[in-house]
């Protein structure tokens, strides 16, 4: 079985104006959604804060539980309903105390709710220390790993792949996000681990058509190098599409059967999936065409 | 060779699958399970920070009233000694010898050193502290001795494998899997727990005290008194004398046990010999009169010394239930912590929550390896087929290394190893769709397969190469489930690069040059 028969000839060139505008609509999207929800929906790995899990025997709503956080001022508590017995509760304080917020909520549930009709699944409280600390250590872990990728294929192929290939990461991290704003999805420590996940996967689709552009470029020296990209983009793309298919049909497991935890990182990763994928096709290599108009490479004249 | 290495991983990962192994094998192989993490099993991650600089302050405190008794005894008189923050002013006498305080300093102190030395009106005014290399002595000695007494404390409670860890200068970490009562092990771990002894002050008067002229060497210290009747705590003041006579440091043990009175729990105490003998003589020369058992700055008890005991022993009495007893005791004897300790991040995860988890994690995982399989053998047909067993080798080896290295395995582990079984057949993909392209220029079956597998192998190196990367600053930025994470994709990509080629390869040309093919089901 194959998905492309005939050797397609796709003009994957021709059509950069408009990639580059479809891009940078994406990005400013991105952007203005994080600004108009005024920042990030920090979780508490970042913000600091309390975060309570709880299944209870019986149904409730979620203002019944609102209103009993009430009595002990937690009303504004941010309250997520798993399902109809199960919620999370978050909130930006944490106690100084060594009992801590989470005995102080127990206490009232149990008044409320009576002994034993829940059962407290999770809990994590996060001090406001180590949330600043986690945030600094996310960030760095992005920027370097970006730094690290382009040092990479800047050695194994030329500089202008690997800045090819890190604005495509820097476009695809920031449309993840985008994704991430627009959903209001909590941005935790998981979420940061799936924008790793997907920087190292979308280099990974850069680095192969960059592989089959160096290969074309060895063999036919004087073609033009529109041209070259647009056949090696196209031979390719046989095995572009099939590996993010099958990562893809991996990650939509996980993102229904994963459970809670797993569910935000499984969403970020699909919209990385795609947007990897697009962005090594029409972002990466493009940005070399233009570096090579403005600079011809040196590797052609081997 | 591929056949041995599967077979050591089946090894490693056999405990893991069945409890009943034969005896012979717990005795002389492997026999650790996979080593789950906590969100998986269930249990508490306690970040800790010892508070250091409040370690400093008692010992300085301590010194102060030390410097006051030496000064004293070689009859140098001062008019004010007191420590101010961190350090130590002392006002001399006028017309005090200037250099009497540096020899006494040099001599019985050699820990402090002046910082200040001012004279006004002929009076001296010194401000000492501690040298800078003391300070930083007692800092590191007073983690040390915080991690030495949880991890004491955390035996007796009784956890299965716990872990308690230093990070950083001043942190630790502890992890109680399988933990159930999170608060009173919080609680048992974060406890002072500074026993002291002291006696009340009869002579003065507490009211006296009370409206702000406490007499020389004295202290108030609250207590707290719980009306039998009522149930209600209410605070209670007493006049001690400031001289700690007896701390915790002078037992030898103590031991829960219940009194025939009232069926109530108690805490019995004995001291270590030294302890004993200045117990004994205490209370030998103050029959009569009260002695205060503190704890943590409040005044548990202060019961009136009826005559001299010998033989060391003591009861710490007074309302409790027969856990907060035993954690007493466990406290006393697992010793105080030098200083006190803040709990900078808590993460608890309940035991069905934990369950849960991992029966999600096990069906996405078969799921996931289920419909990739069906999709390589309907794409590359009977080639799919080859690269389906290179997959399952694949996942049972990364499963095995993972026991091997008793790595941690965490829900982002888990979502680790699915995400492996996707990004393994990337490398097939890749070599697959190269053989194809070979076979469509004209190639042979063999020389189209050795290009699919020579050209191929940069690619693929170089992929996975970068994913390798990402994963390195995962695991070095990342807390403990995202670690967990970063080792599963690590270790499942190195060994896709074996089973993509190796193993695949092996078959291919099992069936080329053996069996002689001509054509390839790809």
């Amino acid at each position: 079985m194959e998905i492309i028969k005939k050797k397609t000839n796709i003009d994957f060139v021709g059509s950069m104006k408009l990639n580059f505008a479809l891009s940078i609509i994406t990005i400013i999207i991105s952007v203005a959604s994080v600004i108009w929800h005024g920042g990030l929906n920090y979780g508490i790995d970042f913000a600091g804060g309390t975060l309570v899990q709880v299944k209870f025997q019986q149904a409730t709503t979620t203002e019944k539980l609102r209103q009993t956080l009430d009595a002990i001022k937690l009303g504004n508590s941010v309250i997520q309903q798993f399902s109809p017995q199960e919620f999370v509760i978050r909130t930006p304080e944490s106690a100084n105390d060594l009992k801590g917020l989470s005995a102080h909520i127990e206490e009232t549930l149990n008044n409320s709710y009576g002994k034993g009709s829940f059962e407290v699944r999770r809990v994590e409280v996060v001090g406001p220390k180590v949330g600043k600390d986690l945030t600094q250590k996310a960030i760095l872990a992005v920027v370097f790993s970006w730094v690290a990728m382009l040092l990479y294929i800047a050695w194994r192929f030329e500089f202008r792949y690997g800045v090819g290939g890190i604005v495509a990461l820097i476009h695809d991290v920031i449309i993840c996000i985008g994704a991430l704003s627009l959903f209001n999805k909590e941005f935790s420590l998981t979420i940061v681990a799936a924008l790793l996940t997907i920087i190292g996967y979308s280099i990974n689709d850069t680095i192969v058509v960059c592989d089959r552009i160096r290969e074309n470029v060895r063999k036919s020296g004087k073609k033009d190098l529109g041209e070259v990209i647009n056949a090696s983009i196209n031979e390719t793309l046989s095995r572009t599409i099939l590996s993010s298919l099958t990562v893809f049909i991996v990650v939509v497991v996980l993102f229904f059967l994963g459970g809670e935890v797993i569910h935000d990182f499984a969403f970020i990763l699909l919209v990385g999936v795609f947007v990897g994928t697009y962005s090594s096709i029409f972002i990466a290599t493009p940005i070399v065409l233009v570096w090579e108009r403005i600079s011809p490479s040196k590797m052609r004249r081997r | 060779m591929a056949a041995a290495i599967c077979l050591v991983a089946i090894f490693y990962l056999l405990p893991s699958l069945t409890d009943n192994l034969p005896s012979f094998w717990k005795e002389h192989l492997t026999k650790e399970k996979i080593h789950l993490g906590l969100d998986l099993q269930g249990g508490t991650h306690l970040v800790l920070e010892v508070d250091t600089d409040k370690a400093v302050e008692s010992t300085l405190e301590r010194t102060t009233n030390n410097l006051k008794e030496t000064l004293m005894e070689n009859k140098i008189r001062f008019r004010n000694l007191e420590r101010k923050k961190g350090n130590i002013v002392v006002e001399m006498q006028e017309g005090a010898p200037g250099s009497a305080l540096e020899n006494i300093i040099k001599e019985h102190f050699p820990d402090l050193e002046i910082a200040n030395s001012e004279t006004t009106a002929g009076k001296e005014t010194a401000t000492l502290r501690f040298k800078i290399k003391r300070v930083a002595e007692i800092k590191k000695l007073a983690v040390e001795q915080s991690l030495e007494t949880i991890r004491n404390r955390i035996d007796q409670f009784g956890v299965s494998e716990p872990e308690i860890i230093p990070e950083g200068i001043d942190r630790i970490i502890v992890q109680l899997p399988g933990v159930k009562d999170t608060a009173r092990a919080k609680n048992l771990i974060g406890k002072t727990a500074m026993l002291e002894f002291k006696l009340v002050d009869e002579e003065h008067s507490l009211d006296e005290a009370l409206k702000g002229n406490i007499p020389e060497g004295d202290t108030i210290v609250y207590g707290s008194n719980q009306d039998r009747e009522t149930g209600r705590r209410n605070s209670v003041p007493y006049l001690l004398k400031n001289k700690t006579l007896l701390t915790g440091e002078s037992l030898e043990s103590a031991q829960v046990k219940i009194s025939d009175r009232f069926g109530e729990s108690y805490v019995s105490i004995k001291f270590n010999q030294q302890g004993a003998a200045d117990f004994e003589r205490i209370t030998a020369e103050n029959v009569k009169k009260r002695m205060a058992i503190i704890l943590d700055g409040t005044v548990h008890s202060a019961p009136v010394i009826q005559e001299r005991i010998a033989g060391g022993q003591a009861q710490i009495t007074g309302s409790f239930t027969i856990d907060e007893a035993k954690d007493l005791a466990i406290v006393l004897r697992a010793g105080a912590l030098p200083a006190p300790v803040n709990i900078l991040e808590e993460r608890t995860v309940g035991p069905s929550l934990g369950q849960d988890s991992i029966d999600k994690g096990v069906w996405s995982t078969i799921i996931g390896a289920l419909l990739v399989i069906v999709f390589m053998a309907v794409y590359y047909n009977l080639s799919g087929v080859a690269a389906d067993g290179a997959l399952l080798l694949n996942i049972i080896i990364l499963l095995g290394a993972l026991a091997a290295f008793r790595a941690t395995l965490t829900i982002p582990g888990i979502a680790g190893i699915v995400l492996t079984i996707g990004m393994a057949v990337d490398a097939n993909v890749l070599i697959f769709e190269r053989i194809r392209e070979e076979l469509r220029g004209g190639k042979t079956v063999r020389a189209a397969v050795e290009a699919g597998y020579s050209r191929a192998f940069a690619t693929v190196l170089d992929s996975h190469v970068t994913t390798l990367i990402a994963a390195l600053f995962l695991f070095q930025f990342g807390t403990g489930p995202v670690k967990g994470f970063a080792v599963t994709l690590s270790i499942g990509i190195v060994v896709s690069l074996f089973t993509a080629f190796y193993v695949t390869r092996i078959i291919f040309d099992y069936f080329i040059w053996n069996k002689k093919i001509q054509k390839l089901s790809i």
